[in-house]
């Protein structure tokens, strides 16, 4: 199933920018990559107890920041989830071992990686790009059409 | 003050997920679509994000430390090898499957939608899975730079 979602150049490209902002705020202050991944992974292995209160600080404002959205301005995302249950469970598991292999996913290699001009970054972004084109046009046009 | 600029910071990336519309995976799966319902509009968070991130992380580490840690924090390797490429194939596979990437589905928790709840827990499997296959012999691991 597909649906059509509207060309959003500027709140797309406001949205990038913030998150940009988020990246080089938590170097200046923090001195950290700002990739989910890496994140989430961190927190789940535990640790020194300062490290992961900020690892959980960061992940708390992230999941906060659509209802605080919400309560400033009233307004709600769109999120429509065009796929069903058997292919969010599969993607997730499928996506969590990637990014754990990759070490980094859009955030950390994304955005990060390539503001740092890494080259692993980069070789990274363009893997998982290219396979996410090849993997939406067979699961749209070769196996769903 | 440490634990409340990190949780700020949260926000932001939270929020510029969710402005850019990177929350929202039936946007994310229309970029991937050409041959479909094609919307570019992904391509300009990538771009509004780096205009951003370029110049900023090149002010930020000409300086001697970040203001609340010792060091700045780098992944140290530049090793292009198996896992970092086939790792990051596999995670376009997910991401093409699920519409949704780590970055954006930890926002979308805070709508409470239960398909993004699964999406999250399938997504920590995984994480937790890969660590179960590093620890075997023939599996080179990479660590999560990032």
């Amino acid at each position: 199933m597909s649906v059509a979602t509207g060309f959003t150049p500027l709140a797309s490209a406001l949205g990038g920018a913030l998150i940009g902002l988020a990246a080089v705020l938590l170097m200046a202050l923090h001195g950290r990559i700002l990739g989910a991944t890496g994140i989430l992974s961190g927190l789940m292995r535990g640790g020194d107890g300062a490290d992961w209160r900020l690892r959980a600080a960061l992940v708390a404002g992230m999941i906060a920041a659509p209802v605080a959205i919400a309560a400033l301005t009233g307004w709600h995302p769109d999120i429509t989830i065009p796929v069903g249950r058997g292919a969010i469970v599969i993607g997730g598991l499928i996506v969590g071992i990637g990014v754990s292999f990759g070490g980094g996913c859009t955030s950390g290699h994304g955005v990060c990686g390539n503001a740092r001009l890494s080259r692993r970054s980069m070789i990274a972004t363009l893997c998982f790009m290219a396979t996410a084109f090849v993997t939406v046009y067979v699961t749209r046009h070769l196996i769903g059409a | 003050m440490r634990l409340l600029t990190a949780l700020l910071i949260g926000l932001v990336f939270g929020s510029g997920i969710a402005v850019s519309g990177m929350i929202d995976p039936a946007k994310v799966l229309n970029f991937f679509d050409i041959a479909g319902q094609w919307d570019p509009s992904l391509a300009f968070v990538m771009a509004g994000a780096l205009a951003v991130a370029i110049p900023g992380y090149r002010i930020v580490l000409a300086r001697r430390a970040p203001a609340y840690a010792p060091r700045f924090q780098l992944p140290e390797t530049r090793r292009i090898d198996p896992a970092l490429v086939g790792g990051s194939a596999l995670f376009g596979i997910g991401w093409g499957i699920a519409g949704f990437c780590p970055g954006a589905a930890l926002p979308a928790l805070g709508t409470g939608i239960p398909d993004v709840v699964l999406f999250v827990a399938a997504l920590l499997a995984g994480i937790l899975a890969a660590r179960g296959l590093k620890r075997l012999p023939r599996l080179s691991p990479t660590p999560p730079s990032a």
